[in-house]
């Protein structure tokens, strides 16, 4: 592997996030670099949501530090922040679309907010763009509540992209999709990770969409990275608690 | 649950309300200002509820007209009928009513909007947007109710009186004229102004009422129904509250 010689785009060092004393992150550690899928697997409520809503600052950290590109995300203010996240993109589990706005509305809401002096008709190209990308150029003018699970996610995606982010954060991107759809969002995600060349962190415990999009996977157990290796690499593990993902 | 847990939960949920409300004044207030979404929310919360507003207005003048009538009648004042009846609906029922109809249908669908968008990461998904949610979502809408309210309870008045009007004209005639010129000569600025007043604050404690019971909206839809019916609760309670401070407040200004 040539790993010495590539960018490291994230690096996560000792982080550590507690709600009261239910300690979620103790001690996590890990490296994202350039141009490569890190999938998080993890069981249910084992903080993996915390986790990556701590590297776009949702979530303060009480300890350990978090760079994304090489600036420290956990010491930034308000303002620097909105400069970061730009940058980072971020897939929620839920979609998260505003559903009192149309698709178009959806997508054009970071655009105008991030890119202050953006012309309308460049955000106009954007938007159709984005949409295009996912194949779902017909329904700019819907609300969210008229579409379907599958088409919601890729909307979702569409908005996540559509600031051509480096870095994007993926929370269960398959979970809850019909086999079919799930794999159509894991050719989109690898797709677009081609065309614009980016970082990201899966969090997933579809080993379906582990297995296509991993370049690397990391268990998160206990707060820790409890251990990390491609795919085929924790297939053959005998770890219990490795084994279990793999059933 | 015990009685000590109980008034210790009570305690931070006041000290909670107070510092949502400080952030209003520390955050919400500065630029940079979500003009459109403000007037946006003017429309939805303003526009929409007179109907509502409208219609309970008119029946409460009636009502309370017909209501009036007989005790009147026993003390032989009949004449003074509307003069009763104006001094009430501006000085009280007017404000009261109109904020508490105005708690259950604004109050609730802020409670239960906000807690929605809560609960489905939308909140945070404005966050990564570059958007601060406390500015685009709260102060617009507590500025939108406070502002509102006001308005409302003018509108609401003058429906309640022409309801008045007609529950005047049921057993005996008065004309238009007369039944206004007796209202208004009875009544001064020092019974419109506190009337007026208290309702700002009526309408700022259903915005920011509606809009901390949403922020704070635990998961699932049960969470949200519960923080849709709790503003309602909260918000009513406050306003009979507001409503007596004002009272010993406008006595107290020497204003009655
Ligand atoms: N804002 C919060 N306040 C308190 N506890 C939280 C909060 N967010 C998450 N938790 C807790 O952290 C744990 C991990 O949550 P999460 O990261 O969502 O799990 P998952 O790995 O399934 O994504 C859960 O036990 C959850 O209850
Ligand atoms: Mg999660």
């Amino acid at each position: 592997m040539e790993t010495a010689t590539k960018e490291q785009v994230i690096v996560i060092k000792d982080l550590v996030k507690a709600f009261g004393d239910k300690k979620i992150l103790d001690g996590f550690n890990l490296t994202v670099e350039k141009g490569s899928n890190v999938v998080i697997l993890g069981k249910s409520g084992s903080g993996k949501s915390v986790l990556i809503k701590c590297i776009i600052g949702l979530l303060q950290s009480d300890s350990g530090s978090i760079h994304v590109f090489k600036e420290n995300i956990s010491q930034m203010t308000e303002d620097e922040l909105d400069q970061a996240r730009s940058k980072i993109g971020f897939l929620f589990q839920s979609n998260a679309l505003y559903d009192s706005m149309t698709i178009r509305e959806n997508l054009e809401f970071p655009l105008i907010r991030h890119w202050v002096d953006i012309s309308k008709e460049e955000v106009e190209r954007l938007v159709n763009e984005a949409l295009e990308n996912v194949d779902l150029l017909h329904t700019l003018d819907m609300m969210p509540s008229e579409l379907s699970g599958g088409m919601l996610k890729r909307v979702a995606l569409a908005r996540t992209m559509i600031l051509r982010p480096e870095v994007i954060l993926y929370d269960e991107p398959t979970t809850g999709l019909d086999p079919v759809t799930s794999r159509e969002i894991e050719n989109l995600i690898l797709k677009l990770q081609k065309k614009n060349h980016t970082s990201s962190i899966i969090i997933s415990h579809d080993m379906n969409c582990v297995k296509n999009t991993a370049d690397l996977v990391v268990l998160l157990l206990e707060g820790k990275c409890y251990i990390k290796g491609t795919y085929e690499e924790l297939k053959q593990s005998t770890d219990e608690n490795i084994k279990q993902f793999f059933e | 649950m015990s009685l000590v847990i109980r008034f210790k939960n009570f305690l931070d949920e006041t000290g909670n309300i107070a510092r949502f409300t400080g952030r209003f004044f520390s955050v919400g207030i500065k630029p940079r200002y979500e003009h459109k979404e403000f007037f946006n929310q003017c429309y939805i919360i303003g526009y929409r509820s007179l109907p509502l507003v409208g219609l309970t207005a008119f029946i409460m003048g009636l009502v309370l007209t017909m209501q009036l009538r007989p005790s009147l009648v026993d003390y032989g004042v009949e004449s003074q009928l509307p003069v009763m009846v104006g001094l009430a609906i501006v000085r009280e029922i007017g404000p009261v009513i109109t904020a508490l109809i105005f708690a259950g249908k604004i109050g609730s669908s802020i409670g239960a909007e906000l807690g929605s968008m809560k609960v489905t990461e939308q909140i945070d998904a404005m966050t990564v947007s570059g958007i601060k949610p406390f500015k685009y979502l709260v102060a617009t809408r507590v500025l939108a109710t406070t502002l509102m309210l006001p308005l409302l309870t003018i509108l609401g008045d003058a429906i309640s009186l022409f309801g008045a009007y007609l529950g005047v004209n049921i057993r005996s005639v008065t004309s238009f004229d007369l039944f206004f010129l007796q209202v208004f000569k009875s009544l001064d600025f020092s019974d419109v102004l506190p009337a007026i007043t208290k309702t700002l604050f009526f309408g700022f404690a259903v915005g920011i009422v509606g809009c901390y019971k949403g922020f704070n909206s635990t998961k699932g839809t049960q969470g949200v129904g519960i923080s849709a019916n709790s503003a309602v609760v909260l918000s009513s309670v406050l306003i009979f509250i507001i409503d007596l401070l004002a009272v010993q407040i406008t006595e107290l200004l020497g204003l009655n």
